[in-house]
């Protein structure tokens, strides 16, 4: 009988304590979607208007070549950048787990670069990259008259220089958290591994590894959240130029949202990028659910 | 702890509200994107005047002209509208006035007949519907060609008269071993070097039959054809640290005498004045105009949104008045480099390329007006796309680029 009514009370404090994020979510993310939505179907320009197109400033965007190359720009930047970052970071974190003497020092150096803002990466980057007052300069200056190294200036290279330093800022992070799993790893693998005769290099690849599912899992899902986001790092590094050649999709929705004073068109392209974020994302939770609840069932 | 700290608020709020009741008449919050040296030194004209005026300015400087006009916009969408916000003279405020949320500034204009004094362009820039919504209150040239005096003598160059001329010198600086053209590659710029070329090679006819008419015949011209060849030309004169540069950083290339020109709006002799090189001695300024009518003028506006408190009117008309008056006019325009919007003035304190730039606003067949003033926002960005596209990959052909035009020329805005 008493457990009763402090069930109850307890219930309702955990509703009240939920009610900011909740009115957060539904006015702030639902309600800012919807309305998103609502002004990709309308003609509005500057400023927001009621008047209904239909699906017309779709069918702009998708006739629209910086669009296009904007979306395959990220397609190749997010590819690389995760692949890459996880590989880096993993290295990184093997490296450090050897047990060194100076691992404090080298896990600051190498989460050093996550600490800072995507703008100075961006722009440390091109101040190095600049063909003419960074690296090659530099090698020039030494005597080799014919280096070459302008990817920045040049459009086929471009966006790699991208993906560079997007591994270089967030490889870091990635080797923190694939540390914490590997420390995470019971000694009893390794010693039995060591009786056994087994390489290292192999203990790593056929037992360890495959063991750091969840860090592999946490660090994908960081990595994917920040290319989707991209847009100050290729503001401060190429500025999306040569031509389009760096042009991602965020930096289409901010020019048209506000330079361009085209609403309609932004909101398109907004709407379609959660639309393809969904479309990768609902299937991959969906499964991961399904496979919490079979895990519950046994 | 408390209670000595709201004792000591007291006071200090009391004050506060006495001195907001005080000048409440003619406060006036301004907000502008004129944060660099010369530009600051310039806005500083106006809030100088005004508080000369009676008025009270509170400065509201936000840097980067999309920032500030996105601030602006959205506090008057919001219902805290600023006092003025500044605009680039031609379309960016065409939505606030349809949506009547500008007050218009007929008063003041009458008083000081500005259809006597301005220039048509600029006239027909600021009104809508038959009122002024705006005031002008300078003339930048956007497509100015800079040149260094030693260079161009050290090649045994003369000040070139058109870009097929200039191509010419080009090539004579490149065989010197220095950087012919020095470029900013930005979006913008690109654009801007683009429509220098095509004033020049097709002429004001074909200038507004793309930006005005959108009319495809004129990006079909043979006129049309000729400047987007001459443009691709220009590719062999940039370096290869171009791409991505600030324009000030290109003009310094000028300035210290490592590149021979640059296509750029009079903006930049702020630059060559903080490094003490003197127009017509050390840095020479042209323009080129083959098929007649060669100066393309832009330049900025201040806006008034309408209040809700009509005494904040008040303030907004003086600040109209004060920022036209002849002084604060020739003031502004030495600091800012660039021209008095009023065509009645003495010009003769003025430099020799804003004196050359005075002149040709008294002859209307001259000007053109600039593409900020002719298309909408989204359609100039468009444009710059493609320009910036074809600049940066030549492998595109001009035949690829005119239909890319053709298509942005199509399209809905």
């Amino acid at each position: 009988m008493p457990g009763f009514p402090r069930r109850l009370t307890s219930r309702a404090a955990a509703g009240l304590a939920l009610l900011p994020a909740l009115t957060i979510l539904l006015v702030a993310h639902l309600g800012s979607t919807s309305w998103t939505i609502w002004i990709s179907l309308t003609s509005s320009r500057m400023l927001p208007n009621s008047n209904f197109v239909g699906l017309r400033q779709y069918e702009t965007l998708l006739n629209n070549d910086r669009w296009l190359v904007s979306a395959q720009n990220l397609a190749v930047f997010g590819t690389l950048m995760v692949v890459g970052s996880l590989l880096v970071g993993l290295l990184l974190a093997i490296a450090i787990d050897q047990r060194l003497r100076v691992e404090n020092t080298l896990r600051s150096i190498f989460l050093y670069p996550f600490s800072m803002s995507f703008v100075v990466t961006g722009l440390a980057w091109q101040w190095m990259l600049n063909p003419t007052h960074g690296i090659q300069k530099l090698v020039r200056g030494w005597g080799f008259e014919t280096f070459q190294f302008d990817w920045i200036v040049r459009q086929e290279t471009v966006i790699y220089t991208l993906v560079f330093a997007g591994i270089w800022h967030a490889a870091g992070l990635v080797m923190a958290i694939m540390l914490a799993g590997l420390r995470g790893i019971d000694e009893e693998i390794w010693k039995a591994s060591r009786v056994d005769g087994i390489p290292a290099w192999r203990t790593y690849v056929s037992i360890v590894i495959p063991m750091l599912g969840a860090s592999f899992a946490t660090a994908g899902i960081l990595l994917s959240a920040s290319v989707v986001r991209l847009y100050d790092l290729a503001v401060a590094m190429t500025n999306g130029g040569p031509g389009l050649a760096s042009e991602v999709p965020a930096k289409f929705v901010m020019d048209h949202l506000f330079e361009r004073g085209n609403l309609g068109l932004a909101a398109a392209a907004a709407t379609s990028m959660l639309v393809t974020v969904v479309s990768i994302a609902a299937p991959l939770l969906y499964a991961r659910s399904r496979a919490r609840t079979a895990e519950t069932r046994r | 702890m408390g209670r000595s700290r709201f004792h000591a608020l007291v006071p200090a709020a009391v004050l506060t509200m006495l001195a907001g009741a005080a000048s409440a008449q003619q406060r006036a919050e301004v907000i502008h994107w004129w944060t660099s040296g010369g530009e600051s030194a310039a806005v500083r004209v106006f809030a100088e005047q005004f508080t000369k005026a009676g008025g009270t300015w509170v400065d509201t400087a936000i840097a980067g002209g999309a920032n500030a006009r996105t601030a602006a916009i959205n506090r008057t969408v919001g219902g805290d509208p600023p006092t003025a916000m500044q605009f680039n003279t031609g379309k960016q405020f065409d939505d606030l006035v349809e949506n009547n949320l500008l007050a218009d500034v007929d008063s003041v204009a009458a008083a000081q007949n500005w259809k006597a004094i301005l220039p048509e362009a600029i006239i027909s820039a600021v009104s809508r519907n038959g009122k002024f919504y705006a005031v002008p209150v300078n003339i930048h040239g956007q497509n100015w060609v800079w040149y260094n005096k030693s260079v161009l003598e050290k090649v045994g160059a003369a000040e070139p008269k058109s870009w097929d001329e200039a191509i010419v010198v080009l090539e004579k600086i490149k065989a010197a071993g220095l950087i012919p053209l020095a470029f900013s590659g930005q979006k913008n710029w690109e654009r801007d070097l683009f429509n220098t070329v095509m004033l020049d090679k097709a002429g004001p006819v074909v200038w507004n039959g793309i930006y005005t008419q959108r009319s495809e015949a004129a990006a079909r011209s043979a006129e049309f054809r000729a400047a987007v060849e001459t443009f691709a030309k220009l590719r062999n004169y940039v370096d290869a640290g171009s791409p991505g540069r600030n324009w000030n950083d290109a003009t310094a290339l000028v300035i210290q005498g490592r590149a021979g020109m640059q296509v750029m709006g009079d903006w930049a002799k702020g630059e060559f004045a903080a490094a003490n090189k003197m127009a017509g001695k050390d840095f020479g300024c042209t323009l080129f105009g083959s098929k007649g009518g060669g100066y393309v003028i832009g330049g900025d506006v201040f806006a008034f949104p309408k209040q809700k408190d009509a005494s904040r009117t008040g303030a907004q008309m003086l600040l109209a008045k004060t920022m036209l008056e002849p002084e604060t006019q020739i003031l502004f325009a030495q600091k800012k480099g660039s021209i008095p919007v009023r065509t009645d003035l003495d010009t003769s304190a003025l430099d020799i390329c804003a004196q050359k730039a005075a002149g040709l606003m008294k002859d209307k067949s001259q000007q053109v007006a600039s593409v900020q003033m002719l298309a909408p926002p989204a359609m100039n960005g468009a444009m710059e796309d493609v320009i910036s596209q074809f600049w940066n990959g030549p492998s595109t052909t001009t035949d690829q680029f005119i239909e890319k035009v053709v298509g942005v020329l199509k399209q809905r805005y």
